[in-house]
């Protein structure tokens, strides 16, 4: 439940500043958010100037050169580095997106790093998820049939059936939507969210899933469900450019025109 | 956007009530009747009138758009910027509109 005031530790205050040795001709400063669960202390914005000149293109080259050559304790998740895990989403520059995707360049000025919005946060730059793929498990995200397929074929679909399924199999639940959502950051105990229903809808939309029913059934509800009021700031920050507001939209079409 | 129109529909549903009252007043207690109508005539009256008038078109036309969503209409990016600047152009245009017939009508 939201409280209306923060507890005592939780003001951002001016961190460290790490400046270059020498001259640099392009030379950028990154704040990033530190928070160490260990002590009682405030979350502090350290602050690390790089010379852009010797550094890799996206932000998230810049944060493995800070952890690497300033600062080993920044501590921050990442593995893929193409986009595709989703492990680097983080708030850069006011928006949630993938540092390995973000290019510095695109941000004009001060590059400054958060966690995603609205999680507790673990250390640094990680947030706590245990609560988002609990209610990723709920939608039981798997395929549903109640007739056994034979086990000598293939599960077929038609080419426009597999066709329903784009912009949807393409999440990679990195958060960003859900985090970027003002019903989320209110409701997040019963509302699922835009990652999770967009992952729900990828299983109605299965033309294999015998399920449909029942997971409309589930999702039928005052907060789980009708939390979205299109708002829309997940598709504007969706990394990948997919589409949950439309995907929402369509699950609450099946409901309402369902007899 | 969103939250505005959550607010002006709040703002709204406190305005009717505003208005059963002073409809009630009419019934129970002309003199009260007479002096709000007296207040809305007034410079302040009107302007509140006529932020009313834009609150009501916002709320009117931001809920027109979220019945284009509701039919599955209008999600990509663009369509929803689009819709959304519409939306305001069209509520500040009615608001307007609505002011200048009543002031030509009415004096």
């Amino acid at each position: 439940m939201a409280k209306i005031r923060l507890p005592k530790n939780s003001t951002v205050n001016q961190g460290k500043h790490h400046a270059l040795p020498g001259p640099a001709k392009r030379k950028r400063v990154f704040k990033i958010y530190r928070w160490n669960p260990e002590g009682d202390s405030s979350p502090k914005l350290d602050s690390f100037e790089i010379d852009l000149d010797d550094c890799g293109f996206m932000v998230l080259d810049a944060l493995i050169k800070i952890k690497n050559e300033i600062d080993s304790s920044l501590t921050f998740r990442r593995s893929c580095r193409e986009g595709i895990c989703g492990s680097c989403a983080m708030n850069i520059d006011g928006t949630n997106t993938l540092a390995c995707t973000k290019p510095i360049e695109e941000i004009r000025s001060t590059v400054k790093i958060y966690p995603l919005p609205h999680l507790p946060v673990v250390k640094d730059l990680v947030p706590d998820l245990t609560h988002f793929y609990a209610q990723y498990e709920s939608i039981k995200p798997w395929l549903q049939q109640q007739s056994v397929p034979s086990a000598s074929r293939e599960n077929l679909q038609s080419i426009d059936e597999r066709q329903q399924l784009d912009g949807l199999y393409e999440c990679i639940l990195c958060a960003c939507c859900s985090t970027s959502c003002p019903s989320y950051w209110w409701n997040s105990d019963r509302y699922l969210g835009p990652a999770i229903l967009l992952q729900a809808y990828r299983w109605i939309a299965d033309s294999r899933d015998e399920a449909v029913g029942k997971r409309l059934d589930e999702l039928q509800d005052p907060f789980r469900l009708y939390r979205c009021h299109t708002i829309m700031n997940c598709t504007n920050t969706c990394p990948k450019h997919l589409n949950p507001g439309k995907a929402i939209a369509e699950i609450k079409k099946l409901i309402a025109l369902r007899t | 956007m969103s939250i505005l129109h959550r607010i002006t529909g709040v703002v709204l549903a406190f305005g009717a009530i505003l208005i059963a009252i002073w409809l009630s007043t009419v019934a129970y207690n002309p003199d009260l009747s007479n002096q709000i109508f007296e207040f809305l005539s007034g410079f302040l009256g009107r302007l509140f009138l006529f932020v009313w008038t834009l609150i009501l078109f916002y709320h009117l036309c931001n809920g027109i758009r979220h019945l284009f969503w509701d039919s599955g209409k209008g999600f990509e990016i663009r369509q929803v910027y689009r819709s959304g600047w519409i939306a305001v152009t069209c509520s500040f245009v009615l608001t307007v509109v609505v002011w200048t017939v009543g002031y030509t009508a009415c004096g």
